[in-house]
Parts: structure tokens; C-alpha cells; sequence
């Protein structure tokens, strides 16, 4: 095979401006054929070059459509590049750089592009008018499924891999103070200067090579060639040390702040995974100063049957003939409003293929252009348009009619034109998109027929044609200004000029028309359709019926209609179709105003954005010192927070399988009432608070008082938010004079550290008191149970163990295991327990030591399943599941904690008192037992109290906890309920999902050892 | 994402490394119980929701730990002024409208 497959391309000797190097052959495939184009090839231009006219089905009406435009505004050449792992779905084939072995297929298309199932059945597009997914999906929703496998089938939204991503990626964070965004004649000024003035430049443009619209443009600047210009200037760029340039690096998104995200595509044009290093790279750049060089997007013409392959933009026909050497065509007609376009006529008069007509739709242009094109004899329709386009794959003829001169309305005979590329063009539109990031409202000005950039709401300045500058030394000039004032008010040069400013040969142009839908014989409605967004079908008619509808709101006609919700943005539809609403609603564009732009610029990858932190690196996991202890007896680990704690340890049985979670939990249970269990607590936060006012402060802060607490001692808290609701709990311990450990619970340390730091430094500044996190720095083990204290003397020689010596709710400083510790005999399982308090480095060993003590006792470590069953049996409530941000001391029916006669009003107290703390009808804790006693009652399930209620029932309230409890044969639970503790011995329902109701008797919240005897035994 | 000059550090950092604290200069009052109901939910629940300038309290959780306040145009995201607790902004909104 050799490169006759490429009917399109040009020889090197018709097109010497082009960037490709015909000489060098990449092999690729499209839809399993195989195919070539060159260096320096686009798939898009690739495509092209062998003639390729379908590239993808459209979306609601399977139409056939072709490459329309030749960079991010392309809607239709939607590819899914590769397969396997590192397959990428929805990259435009116009930004796709073209390599050895590519494989690329259309997104759009079921069965394939060429034979498509829907556009024969034609009936689709009946069934699919504008709000079709409002009218359609609403009801049933049982359908919806259904309905989104059909859809999703049909439009061929590409795949994402199911494998891991074999790639990496990384993140950088920069610096600069001027970032240019855009590498085209404004951009590149604008670097320029600003480099030269000083300052850190960092200039990024999304394609391969620097020079934007001048790598296509046949203009000549200071007697060159706009290339060659390009390259002296890119040369120039290089030398300094304070620039960094970033080609194939798209600007996508402009955050608060002048933060901007740049993905820089790394090895994307080399192959389809990374050979070294990573694929992309995410730059996040805050920048002092932001020059916006993002240039503009030629706007299509809105007519009959705009879809058919071969009708393309006029600027994107130039950049395949002058930069790729591709010519998509033979027999071109020119459709245009403006002077601009006339370029088009010219390069393709000059790649030696047939300009069959320029139809202009103004009556009497008159600038410096038509000169040059009647020097070519090509011939001129003035005051003509293109009214519909015939042809089914391929562009066959165009329909041409005279307009007026307002373009509202066809003043003659229709005549039909063979052709088989239109191209087109309706003006420009700037680029705002990353201006519109920042929520400048951006501004219609009818001189440009554009929305131009509104005025700046961060430290950004637009220039060159996305501020609607078009003329070439105006864009050049407007970039050096702006690139040298970005650099001044960045702290650099005096805002001069610096460098001279070439000199171009240009075209005095005249004005514009104002065209965006071009009449047809029948109106809107009626005539073929006229498309105004591709990607999404929407058209000209379905606009007229969705302000038919009522719908007068650009924002609410883009959502009914889906004009622009593609993965372009409607970068190429949207002006159109704010345009032709205007017009229907008979309205100014300005008044009907534009939508907003939002980040991403163009689709971004997730693996940039997450970069390396993935997998293990993701979130931190946080061990405690016997965490490999707990591995090797092979735990079960439960996430609570960033922290790992067993949740269980299962054992093998003597069959050789392992026990379930219930078997295990109901050994672990047994083992702590029966004999000793040892559970590791380090995680538990805990906070060391110092300071003259350590006890005012924190008498504070805790329902009940601590001022009166002595060293030695612990005592239990509850803490309220200032609206009486509990949020957090845990034992204080007073370690001295003006020194206290605070624990919390494990997920709230990090909170209530910061809840401290905030009164004391904003409400308080008076009370000295300093507060220091030593959750990490030490490690706890829990013994439990009635040998505890057994255990415990086994290990601990220095310190009296007798129960009235060493009493409930005090601590002790002593040596266990030979390491020194503080022992706390505080309870959280009702039976005597110890919580032994060691320096984190030595937690695996005294951990260790308390097991070979143990073992006597058949020590059984537990965790925290088995932790949430013992206090459940005893009532005690953890913060978080069995309150939730709306409960009071009161309603945990532990008024007994709150201390009343306090003389500071502490956190909370005021609120103890409002109306609504003291409603009858609040949520009070209580206990549940299931009538039958093996069913457990789900956590979460809804209490009614009569079963045979209607639909909607009245809910009573919640189950918060709920277990088997093997130490009392039956399974209990926790719940709130309304009014439930003066509710004792009713019986409430909790109708479940699956249609049982489960009844149960309201019982006291403490199932077990209700009098407390069994932390006290000898 | 903003950039927010902590007036501890004296460094401007990126916001992940602080939270949010809500409206600035709210006093807690010296005696709640001698407070009806109404004037407690009043400091309890009431915030300020201004379009424009705005008082509010930032914590630098990553850094000094220090609790500190900005004022900030709600509107623009602009960071006017931080400040320390105990200082009074220099930046209000009758300052910045007779400005405009």
C-alpha cells in the first residue's frame, strides 16, 4: 500500500506551507481499516486525506455527519482511540496527533456508521422532539432503565476502560507571574514581552506547535511567512530562562483567585500508553497575572441539511489545505457574510482543486479581497445564499437563492449548484470561555457580531481575537500591550513596548452581515432541518418549539432543547442558537444574553485529576501500634475515619473454615462477661489541656463541672454545640494541678480539638489554657472483664489494685510490662476494666505481654463490633449513631450528666432551655426487644405504632442500634422514639423494605446488670 | 480554589489548608439565661447573607491553628482584608459602596 489511499493530500510543491512531512507514512486504523497519513498529521486531517466522509452518527437522529472544523469546536469526529486498559473514549479527531498504529473508531453509530439502523427507520427523530427527555422519561419511572440502555446503545457515548488505568499521572503546582494562555500571534507577543520585562512566564497552548491561527495562514509578516515568523519568534521565546513554555497543554478551567488548570498531554501524539513517565501532567498554576490569548471560533451558517459531510467551516478548509497539505474535496462552494472567508476561495483556487462559487449574502461588498478573487476569475453570487445542502453521505449539490439585504428572506428563484464541499462561514466568535470561568458576564458588541469578554473580575486580561480584535497587526499589537502591562502590574517593567512590531500586508476590509439562520422557502418548522448544535441534534425548529412552549430564557431554552450540553460546548451552535432565539422571541441578542461557560474548556481526563492519589495514596491510613499484631491473627479491619481498627477476629474452626462475624462477635461477647476480653482503644482521641484555667475552661465546655475534680480522678462529659445538641463525649481525667487528658471519640478528636481552639481564641482569649493532640503518642489497650484485675497484677507490681484502692473512675501512674503507664478504670462494657495507657512505641509489646498474661484466662481480643454489642447491652450511646446532631442530654435520657447548677452558663445550656428542647413529643433513647427474640431489627428501620396504618404512616422514629446479644439469649436494640421513655412496655412496628413488620416492646435502655455491680467485682 | 493570606503565618496559602468558620464578630452573650427565647435562636441561628462585603472567620486548621477573620466579597470571591481576632476590619461595606 502506499500513500494513493490519500486522494486528498496535496504534493509538497502545491502546498509548501504545509507542516506535514509527506515523506514520513504513519499506518493507522479507522473502524478496523487500515489507512496512512504523514507527520504532522491530525487524525481529523488523516481522515481526510483518504477521503473519509462519515466519521460518526448523530446523536438523536443517527444522521451521518463529517469533520466540520479542525480543532476543540469540532462536534462531530468523536473517536474512541485504542482498546484494552488505555482505550480513551470522546477525543475530537481534530486534536487527536496522529502516530504509528493508532487505532481509532466512531463513538457515534450502532450498528456502524455507514449503516445505520435508526436513520433508515427514520422514526426516531419523530420520537425525539425538544424536552423529549422531559416529556418521554418522566413516567414510568420503572421504564427508565429501559429507556437508558436503548439510548445510551444508540448514541454511543464511547467506552471507558474497564481495566485499571496502566498509566500515571502527576500533578505540579506553579507559580508564575504572568501566564499567557494561547500561543498565537497575541499570546506569543504577549510572552514575549512580558519575559523580556522580567517577569515568570509560563505560556501554554493546546496544540503540538506554538503560532495558533498562523501555522494555517498564508499571510506574510516582515516579508515571511507567517510560519517562519512563528519559528523565529518561538526561538526567541526560548532564550530566556524566565519562560516556560507548555505545548499540548490545555488551559481548561480558571478558578477563583487567578488559579488555573492546565493539562499538559505528555505521550498522548507518541502512542496510547506512556512508554516512560507519565501520560499527563496536571499544572496547577496560580498566576498573578493571566493573559488571555485564546483566539476565536469561525461560526457556522445555519441552512437546510448543514449536516451533510462536506459542509465545512471556511477557516478549517484552509488549515487542512495550508498546514496539512489536505484538500477534503473537489469542487468547492464558498457560502459567507463576511470578507474573511474569501481567504478560503483563494487557498483552495491555489491547491489547484475548483472554486465553483463564492455566494455571499451581502449585496454590495466592496473590500480589498475581491480583487484578489476576480484576479483568480472565481466567480461571485452576491446577495445569494445557501439555502439547503443535498446529499446523503456526501455533499452532492447545494441549493442557492437570492436574500434580501437583511437576510431575513428569499427574493428569488432557487437554482442548484453541484458541489461537493461547502464551506462556510458566518463570522467569528471569540473565544470567552475562560474569561466566562472567572463570571465576567461577557458583553454582545453588533460592530463584531460577537460576545466580547465582560470586564474582568480577576487579575486576567483577553487579547487578540477572543477579545475580538481579528486584523493581524492589531492582535500582535494588542498582545504586546496587554503581555507588557500583565508583566508591569505583576511588579515588572514600566508597561512599554519593548519589541518593534512587524509589518503586515492586509486587506481593508468591509463590515460583516449579521447572518446566523438562513432562510428557506418554508419556515423553521417545516424546512429540512436546519442544524444549530451537531453533536446534540438540536435545530433551528426545535428552538421555534421550545419558545412555542413558553420557554423565553436562553438558560432555560439550552436545557430543554440540550443545545450545547455536548462534550464541545456548543463551541461551534451556541451563538447561533442565541441568535435565532433572539429572533424568535423578536428580541436584541444582548438582551437575550448568553449562557455561562463552565470549566472544563474541553473533557479532561480523571486521571490527571487525581494524579498519584490513588490507591494507597488516596486517603492516609492510620495503624495503631499493634496493627500488625491484629493483621497476623488475621482481623477483620473496619474504617472508622482514616484510622484502622479491627472490627473483629475471626477464628478458624475446627473444620478449617472461618467463623462468620456472628459466631465470632457472639465468642467475643461471652469471653468479656465470662472471663477477660483486651480490645486496642488507641485511637480514641485524646487531648492534653494545660493552662492556670485548664479547669475553668474545660468545665466549660462539658455539661457537668470538673473544677472540683482531683488529680487521680476521671469523670465522664458530654459536650453540646451552642444549640444543645450532644456532640461529642468521653471521660476527662484530671492528671495534676491545671492539667487534664481529654478523650474523645475516635472520628470527633479532630473536631473537638478545634472546637477548643476556637473558643479559646475567639470568645475567651482571657483563659489560658493550651491544648496539645496526643492521640498518636500513646497506645491503649483495654482489658475487660471479671479478670481484669487479674491480668492487670500479673503485669503491674508498683501500684495497689484493690478495688477500693485503686476505685472505679480513677487513674494511676505505674509500670506495666516494665513500661511506664497511666491506667484508667474506666468502663465502656459494664464489667471492671482497665484502659492501659502506654508511649505508642512500646503499645505492641505491652499489648503482647497483656495476651501471654492472659492467656491463662483465655484472654479474647475483640473489636469493634463486638465493642458496640457490650456497651449496647448496658445502654451506653456512641455519639453519632445513636444521636445525630438533633439530640439533647435529655433526650439520651442522661440528664444526669448535665450540671444545672454550673455557675458559668456552659456551651449549650442556654439551648437545654428553648421551646423546643422541651416538647413532650421529642425523641427519647429507649430500648427495643423484638417479641420474637431472634429477629434483629435493621438499624435505621422506621417505628410506626400501628402497623395497619395507611400509606404515608406516621413515623414515630428510628433504630439506631441493633444486635444478638449472646450474653442475653435474644437480640436488643436501641431507638429513638417520640415521647418513648413515658412509652415503657408498648409495642411499636417497624415495617421493613421487603414487607415484613417486625413488632417489638419498648423496654429500658439498659439490657444488662442494670444496678452496675459488675465493674465493681473484687 | 482562593488564595488566603493567613495574618499568623503572614504567608498567603491555599485554601485546602483552611475551613470555613461563618460570619466573623458574632459575641456570645455574657448571661444567655436572662435571655428570652427569640434573642437566644436570634444569636443561635441568624446569620448575615450579604451580596458584597462580608465579615467571616477562617481557620487555618494546617498551619498555625489560629482562628482569624476576612473580609470577602461574596460576590467576586475577592479577599479584601484578613485580620486577627481582637482587630477591627479595615475594609466595610459603606467604605467599599461610597468607593463605587
Amino acid at each position: 500500500m502506499t500513500k494513493t489511499s490519500q486522494i486528498n493530500r496535496l504534493s509538497a510543491h502545491v502546498c509548501a506551507s504545509a507542516r506535514t512531512d509527506t515523506s514520513v507514512i504513519i499506518n493507522f486504523t479507522y473502524n478496523g481499516r487500515a489507512l496512512q497519513g504523514v507527520a504532522g498529521d491530525t487524525l481529523a486531517s488523516a481522515l481526510l486525506a483518504n477521503g473519509v466522509n462519515v466519521v460518526g452518527r448523530s446523536f438523536k437522529y443517527g444522521r451521518p455527519r463529517g469533520i466540520v472544523g479542525h480543532g476543540a469546536e469540532e462536534p462531530n469526529a468523536i473517536m474512541q482511540i485504542g482498546s484494552g486498559a488505555a482505550t480513551v473514549p470522546n477525543l475530537k479527531a481534530t486534536q487527536v496527533e496522529l502516530y504509528e498504529g493508532l487505532e481509532s473508531a466512531s463513538v457515534n453509530g450502532w450498528p456502524s456508521v455507514d449503516f445505520d439502523l435508526m436513520s433508515i427507520a427514520g422514526w426516531f427523530s419523530r420520537l425525539m422532539p425538544p424536552g423529549f427527555y422531559y416529556k418521554t422519561f418522566m413516567y414510568p419511572a420503572k421504564l427508565w432503565m429501559t429507556y437508558e440502555h436503548f439510548i445510551r446503545k444508540a448514541a454511543g457515548l464511547g467506552r471507558s476502560p474497564v481495566e485499571e488505568d496502566p498509566d500515571c499521572y502527576d500533578k505540579l503546582n506553579q507559580h508564575a507571574d504572568v501566564l499567557v494562555i494561547g500561543a498565537g500571534p497575541a499570546g506569543l507577543m504577549a510572552a514575549l514581552e512580558a519575559a523580556y520585562a522580567g517577569a515568570r512566564v509560563i505560556i501554554v497552548d493546546e496544540q503540538a506547535e506554538f503560532g495558533g491561527s498562523l501555522l494555517a495562514s498564508t499571510q506574510r509578516i516582515d516579508g515571511q511567512t507567517a510560519a517562519a515568523w512563528v519559528d523565529d519568534t518561538v526561538a526567541q521565546l526560548r532564550t530566556f530562562s524566565n519562560l516556560q513554555m507548555l505545548p499540548r497543554s490545555t488551559a481548561f478551567g480558571y478558578y477563583d483567585h487567578n488559579f488555573v488548570g492546565i493539562l499538559e498531554r505528555r505521550s498522548d501524539h507518541l502512542g496510547l500508553c506512556a512508554s516512560a513517565g507519565s501520560r499527563q501532567r496536571m499544572h496547577r498554576v496560580r498566576a498573578k497575572r493571566v493573559v488571555l490569548a485564546t483566539g476565536a471560533f469561525e461560526r457556522p451558517l445555519v441552512f437546510s441539511h448543514n449536516d451533510i459531510p462536506g459542509v465545512m467551516q471556511a477557516s478549517s478548509v484552509s488549515t487542512y489545505v495550508n498546514r496539512y497539505g489536505v484538500a477534503p474535496g473537489n469542487q468547492m462552494l464558498l457560502f459567507t457574510c463576511n470578507d474573511s472567508a474569501y481567504q478560503t476561495a483563494l487557498d483552495w483556487h491555489r491547491s489547484g482543486r475548483t472554486v465553483v462559487a463564492i455566494v455571499d449574502s451581502r449585496s454590495t461588498p466592496n473590500g480589498e479581497i475581491m480583487a484578489a478573487v476576480a484576479e483568480q476569475g472565481i466567480e461571485v453570487m452576491l446577495g445569494h445564499a445557501v439555502i439547503e445542502a443535498r446529499g446523503s453521505k456526501r455533499v452532492k449539490s447545494a441549493l442557492v437563492a437570492p436574500i434580501n439585504a437583511q437576510g431575513s428572506r428569499l427574493v428569488g428563484a432557487v437554482t442548484r449548484i453541484a458541489c461537493d464541499l461547502i464551506a462556510c462561514s458566518g463570522g467569528w466568535s471569540p473565544a470567552i470561555h475562560l474569561s466566562s470561568h472567572t463570571g465576567a458576564k461577557p458583553q454582545w458588541d453588533a460592530a463584531i457580531v460577537g460576545f466580547r469578554p465582560g470586564s474582568s473580575l480577576q487579575q486576567e486580561r483577553s487579547a487578540g481575537s477572543c477579545r475580538g480584535t481579528y486584523r493581524l497587526s492589531d492582535c500582535l499589537t494588542e498582545g504586546a500591550d496587554v503581555g507588557a502591562q500583565a508583566a508591569q502590574l505583576a511588579g515588572f517593567g514600566d508597561a512599554k513596548r519593548l519589541f518593534a512590531l512587524p509589518h503586515i500586508e492586509e486587506y481593508g476590509e468591509h463590515p460583516q452581515q449579521a447572518l446566523f439562520l438562513v432562510p428557506h422557502t418554508k419556515r423553521s418548522s417545516r424546512a429540512p432541518s436546519q442544524f444549530v448544535d451537531m453533536q446534540l441534534d438540536v435545530t433551528a425548529g426545535s428552538i421555534a418549539i421550545a419558545v412555542a412552549e413558553g420557554f423565553d430564557s436562553i438558560e432555560h431554552v439550552k436545557r430543554y432543547t440540550a443545545l450545547g450540553f455536548g462534550t464541545d460546548q456548543g463551541k461551534l451552535g451556541n451563538i447561533n442558537g442565541m441568535a435565532i432565539l433572539a429572533a424568535a422571541l423578536d428580541q436584541d441578542i444582548a438582551n437575550v444574553g448568553t449562557t455561562i461557560f463552565r470549566p472544563a474548556y474541553t473533557p479532561t481526563t480523571f486521571g490527571a485529576i487525581a494524579g498519584r492519589d490513588i490507591g494507597g495514596l488516596f486517603d492516609p491510613e492510620r495503624h495503631t501500634a499493634a496493627h500488625h499484631w491484629h493483621v497476623r491473627q488475621g482481623a477483620v479491619f473496619e474504617d472508622v475515619g482514616q484510622w484502622k481498627r479491627p472490627w473483629y477476629f475471626p477464628r478458624s474452626t475446627a473444620s478449617g473454615s472461618v467463623e462468620t462475624i456472628r459466631a465470632a462477635v457472639d465468642r467475643e461477647c461471652l469471653a468479656v462477661r465470662n472471663s477477660v476480653g483486651i480490645l486496642d482503644a488507641s485511637t480514641l482521641g485524646k487531648i492534653d489541656i494545660q493552662g492556670p484555667d485548664a479547669a475553668e475552661f474545660v468545665t466549660r465546655m462539658y455539661t457537668n463541672s470538673y473544677l472540683k475534680l482531683a488529680a487521680g480522678k476521671c469523670r465522664y462529659g458530654v459536650m453540646l454545640k451552642e444549640d444543645g445538641m450532644i456532640f461529642d463525649d468521653g471521660v476527662c481525667a484530671c492528671l495534676g494541678d491545671n492539667h487534664y487528658l481529654m478523650f474523645t471519640t475516635t472520628g470527633g478528636a479532630a473536631g473537638v480539638l478545634a472546637w477548643l481552639e476556637l473558643w479559646q481564641q475567639t470568645e475567651w482569649p482571657e483563659l489560658q489554657v493550651y491544648f496539645t493532640s496526643v492521640t498518636d503518642h500513646w497506645s491503649t489497650a483495654t482489658i475487660s472483664g471479671p479478670n481484669a484485675r487479674r491480668v492487670l497484677a500479673k503485669v503491674c507490681d508498683d501500684i495497689d489494685l484493690d478495688k477500693n484502692a485503686f476505685g472505679f473512675m480513677d487513674w494511676r501512674d505505674c509500670t506495666v510490662a516494665g513500661v511506664g503507664a497511666r491506667v484508667f478504670r474506666i468502663s465502656f462494657t459494664g464489667e471492671l476494666s482497665y484502659e492501659i495507657n502506654v508511649p505508642a512505641h512500646y503499645g505492641r509489646h505491652v499489648w503482647e505481654t497483656l495476651m501471654a498474661a492472659g492467656e491463662e484466662f483465655d484472654i479474647t481480643p475483640y473489636g469493634t463490633e463486638s465493642m458496640h454489642v457490650l456497651r449496647a447491652e448496658k445502654g451506653f450511646i456512641i455519639v453519632g449513631q445513636d444521636t445525630d446532631g438533633s439530640m439533647t442530654p435529655a433526650d439520651m435520657n442522661m440528664d444526669w450528666v448535665v450540671g444545672r447548677n454550673k455557675v458559668f452558663s456552659f456551651i449549650g445550656k442556654r439551648s437545654l432551655y428553648r421551646s423546643d428542647a422541651l416538647r413532650a413529643d421529642r425523641k427519647q433513647l429507649v430500648g427495643l426487644k423484638t417479641l420474637r427474640r431472634s429477629e434483629i431489627l435493621p438499624e435505621g428501620a422506621q417505628i410506626v405504632f400501628d402497623p395497619q396504618q395507611s400509606i404515608p404512616m406516621s413515623m414515630q422514629g428510628h433504630v439506631t442500634s441493633s444486635y444478638y446479644s449472646a450474653n442475653l439469649g435474644h437480640s436488643i436494640a436501641l431507638a429513638v422514639i417520640k415521647g418513648g421513655l413515658s412509652r415503657m412496655g408498648q409495642v411499636v412496628h417497624c415495617p421493613l423494605a421487603d414487607g415484613r413488620t417486625l413488632a417489638a416492646e419498648i423496654v429500658s435502655s439498659v439490657f444488662y446488670d442494670p444496678k452496675g455491680v459488675r465493674q465493681h467485682v473484687a | 480554589m482562593l488564595l488566603i493570606h493567613c495574618p499568623h503565618c503572614r504567608e498567603d496559602r491555599e485554601e485546602e489548608e483552611f475551613s470555613y468558620g461563618g460570619e466573623a464578630h458574632i459575641v456570645r452573650p455574657l448571661a444567655p439565661e436572662s435571655l428570652t427565647d427569640e434573642a437566644w435562636g436570634d444569636y443561635l441561628f441568624f446569620r448575615k447573607n450579604p451580596r458584597g462585603i462580608h465579615h467571616e472567620m477562617w481557620y487555618h486548621g494546617t498551619g498555625c491553628r489560629r482562628y482569624f477573620y476576612a473580609t470577602r466579597n461574596t460576590l467576586t470571591y475577592a479577599i479584601l482584608e484578613t485580620y486577627c481576632v481582637g482587630e477591627k476590619p479595615l475594609v466595610s461595606a459603606s467604605i467599599v459602596s461610597t468607593a463605587l
